[in-house]
């Protein structure tokens, strides 16, 4: 079973670049195609009265013409391979904790595979809702093989049993939550990045990295769309970091919170992405600003997974098996 | 105050007196230290200076680790020391950066709690005159008279939980004003004040908690009552006296530990007795993730490890028992640790002690020993249990009175020749029961071990408090973040200046928080309106 859910991985990793692949394809073919131009809309909506009303950013596409069918076709071919990794993807998580006897959350290499694997769902899910947004796909996709390859050659474990610390109700609620957040997290910093690439694209600035911005959706689109994935991790985030964490921290090693490295940078990525959403509430910062302390949130949830895993320690040491 | 001089002011304004002047000062570094860019400011500050805690050992995490780091950068730690970097989070420099953000917090909380006060109990403010110039409006002719259309509105609005206030304008038209999604501002107020409380509560558990760290070796002669001489470590909150500590007594009569064939543990569990104040003692059972919780303590099985009991009779026939605890230095629990006698070889004709004569066993406990020889267990339970030890004797230096280690030998007596190896460079092997006789004729004897379990024993007073501090604070955050504050106005006009026969409908929304979805609600509410049906 074990040796499945690591074949499965890697077909999975395989779907992925497919899925990247025929992304890209679409990007470089596809001029600036239908998607990105309907996602422009007017700031201001004038509604007449009992007039239907097209809800933003969906279905304005249907209006555009369709210069474009080629590019088309190959980024619904990369949807496709993006919904065939998701399974093989959800296939490996589950095989992976048949082997193990135990929910697979338990080393570094399964929270990686957890972590990735709802930034995916969750990404299949708003391309569903809104399928404007497809033409990050390829950096969604880009930012899931580079982790999911981290993730084999660096923090690979055999299958094992939990150590004692872990046997607890909490380890359910603690570490799924925390693994929702963070996949949310993740998938929030892909329209994130291209909204700065695109707001500097519209500011007139062409080299690379901002030359990607030519083919993306709108950036008030990429914008609410970082917003809104933000604000429903951050009180996941909140609970599983600071609520869970603490309650299981005072049964397991009796103090609630104990500036361990891990809670240490727990704190500081709640610490910042509280001040993205402040920046982004506050009318005088501008928007871009505000994104980069998102990414910057992002990044210290990218310490906390590699920089405390791997060279800090600590109570939190279990990505190698064994101590109690 | 100086006297104001009777004669007309001068063309030019004055220059401001200079209380004035301090009072503008003040006001403008309180707007400034409110405002939202100093937070911000200061939350950067907050994350940034939290990383030096992560980065370099901290005495209330780990002392030993803060030792080692003293060893291995002599010449650097005495600054770190000096700016604090090993108490990160105690350091008065932490501590401003929380306070003034703190500060700034309920300076922008407090006006905006005023406000929100203010809001839920006022009607939504009056129509704006241009209705169209809102993000949303509409436009419709009804044929009912303005102020029935007007009330026929407000029902929609009422029944959809939106706040609404009508008023009759002097022109005869009509305007309803109606608001809703104040639990977002709610939320908020609740999320920050939230905060404060986990502040509070945190503070207070400083000063009221206290937290010891003991050793308990198993076995009815190895008991331990709740007072500071009887905890290895212990730490008292500034408000705690050490009478203050509840009375209870422990007595760990099993441990259970089991492993995986990998060597990997998969569970433990200590049985004692315990007994509280007068009470009778009672069993209880607790493991790594159910601590025992007694009234005003809870305690803790943080780790466990074997203790070796060793027998060592002198040169006058007189014995003497120690159970000595090896601390684990690996998984498998390779043990290391040391046995000192002191008070041995005491001649009984002049009952005086001869401090050339104590002696002392260093060295390892394996409890498997692999067929390959080396100096490590192989596996964590006691399968071919040995214990390699290499003896001295000499002046240990536990008179000098400088606090050492109670699982090491005196370095510095070894290093100057007060205390001598007089077993060879090779630790000498013992099996359980096993007797070794050395160089001068007395007898140490390797009676068994037992285990013991590391148990930390703590209170704090106020864990519900911020607890409670914390549930609040998320659901705060929830309304805060979910919640969306959006207004409404209808304006009823009749249609034609003699008041008869219909009316022009026009309404108005303004989300005050970015809200895609209003638009279609707005849409509903006005069709709503429009056909009078809730």
């Amino acid at each position: 079973m074990a040796e499945l859910s690591n074949q499965l991985m890697a077909v999975a990793v395989l779907a992925y670049l497919a899925a990247m692949v025929c992304y890209a394809a679409e990007y470089a073919f596809g001029s600036k195609s239908r998607i990105g131009r309907a996602a422009v809309r007017p700031a201001r909506q004038l509604v007449g009265a009992g007039a239907p009303f097209d809800p933003p950013d969906e279905d304005l596409a249907e209006e555009a013409p369709r210069p474009d069918k080629k590019g088309e076709i190959l980024g619904w071919v990369a949807v496709g391979f993006n919904i065939i990794a998701l399974l093989l993807h959800l296939g490996a998580l589950i095989t992976r904790g048949i082997a193990a006897d135990r929910m697979p959350w338990g080393n570094m290499y399964e929270y990686i595979l957890s972590a990735t694997f709802v930034g995916s769902a969750v990404w299949i899910g708003v391309l569903l809702r809104r399928p404007a947004i497809r033409h990050i796909g390829l950096f969604v996709t880009l930012a899931l093989v580079l982790l999911l390859g981290a993730d084999g050659m660096i923090a690979y474990t055999p299958v094992g049993p939990l150590v004692p610390a872990l046997h607890s109700y909490w380890f359910v609620i603690h570490v799924s939550t925390i693994i929702l957040a963070s996949g949310i997290f993740l998938i929030g910093a892909v329209p994130a990045t291209m909204f700065l690439i695109r707001d500097g694209y519209d500011k007139g600035k062409r080299r690379f990295p901002y030359s990607l911005g030519r083919n993306t959706p709108d950036a008030t689109v990429l914008e609410r769309l970082t917003f809104r994935l933000h604000a429903f991790a951050f009180p996941l985030f909140t609970f599983g970091a600071l609520i869970a964490g603490p309650i299981w921290a005072e049964a397991s090693w009796g103090r609630y919170w104990g500036w361990d490295p891990k809670e240490v940078w727990a704190f500081i990525s709640w610490v910042v992405y509280a001040s993205y959403l402040h920046a982004r509430a506050t009318p005088s910062v501008k928007r871009n600003v505000a994104t980069w302390i998102a990414l910057l949130g992002f990044a210290t949830m990218l310490m906390n997974l590699f920089g405390v895993n791997l060279f800090f320690g600590g109570f939190h040491s279990y990505a190698n098996a064994g101590g109690m | 105050m100086t006297v104001v001089e009777e004669r007309p002011a001068p063309p030019a304004a004055p220059p401001p007196k200079l209380p004035y002047r301090l009072w503008v000062l003040l006001r403008n570094s309180w707007r400034q230290l409110t405002s939202m860019r100093t937070a911000l400011v200061l939350l950067f500050l907050l994350a940034v200076a939290a990383i030096p805690g992560s980065i370099f050992p901290q005495r209330a995490v780990n002392e030993q680790k803060v030792s080692q780091y003293y060893q291995a950068h002599p010449s650097l730690a005495p600054w770190l020391q000096r700016f604090g970097g090993f108490e990160v989070y105690g350091s008065p420099w932490f501590a401003s950066i929380y306070l003034l953000l703190f500060v700034s917090l309920i300076g922008c909380v407090l006006p905006r709690l005023r406000d929100h006060a203010r809001a839920l109990r006022q009607a939504p403010p009056d129509a704006p005159r241009r209705l169209d110039r809102l993000p949303l409006t509409a436009e419709a002719d009804q044929t009912a008279a303005p102020g029935d259309v007007a009330k026929n509105a407000a029902k929609v609005l009422r029944s959809r939980h939106f706040r609404t206030k009508v008023r009759e304008q002097e022109d005869g038209g009509w305007t309803v004003s109606a608001e809703k999604g104040y639990l977002k501002e709610t939320g908020n107020l609740l999320f920050h004040f939230s905060l404060l409380a986990v502040l509070i509560g945190v503070g207070f558990g400083h000063w009221y908690g206290w937290h010891g760290d003991r050793i308990l070796v198993a076995g009815a002669d190895q008991g331990f009552c709740d007072s500071l001489a009887q905890y290895d470590d212990s730490t008292l909150g500034p408000r705690v006296d050490a009478a203050d500590l509840p009375d209870f007594c422990l007595k760990l009569t099993d441990f259970h530990a089991a492993y995986q064939t990998t060597g990997q543990p998969k569970n433990f569990s200590a049985t004692v007795a315990v007994t509280e104040g007068d009470g009778p003692a009672k069993t209880r059972t607790f493991t790594v993730n159910e601590p025992l919780r007694l009234h005003g303590a809870n305690v803790h099985l943080i780790g466990h490890g074997y203790a070796v009991s060793l027998r060592y009779t002198d040169r006058y026939g007189v014995s003497q028992t120690k159970t000595v605890p090896f601390l684990p230095v690996d998984g498998m629990f390779t043990s290391e640790g040391v046995a000192q006698f002191p008070d041995v070889n005491i001649d009984p004709k002049t009952n005086k002690r001869d401090s050339t004569l104590q002696v002392g066993f260093e060295g390892r406990y394996l409890p498997t020993v692999g067929s390959d020889g080396s100096a490590t267990s192989t596996y964590p339970a006691e399968n071919a249990p040995a214990l390699f030890l290499t003896a001295y004797r000499g002046d240990l230096g536990l008179d000098v009175g400088t606090p050492g280690s109670v699982y090491a030998l005196d370095q510095g007596q070894i290093a100057t020749g007060d205390l001598k190896n007089v077993s060879g460079a090779r630790p000498h092997e013992l099996k359980i029961g096993d007797s070794w006789t050395l160089d001068d004729g007395t007898k140490l004897e390797f009676l068994g071990t037992r285990p013991y379990a590391t148990l930390a024993i703590r209170y704090d007073p106020t864990q519900t408090l911020v607890l409670a501090g914390a549930a609040l604070g998320l659901l705060g955050l929830m309304l805060s973040l979910g919640g969306r504050r959006r207004r409404v106005w209808f304006r009823a006009l009749p249609a034609s200046p003699e008041g008869s026969g219909g009316t022009l409908l026009t309404a108005g929304g303004l989300p005050r928080t970015d809200y895609p979805g209003f638009a279609d609600e707005f849409t509903q509410l006005v069709k709503a309106a429009e056909e009078g049906t809730p």
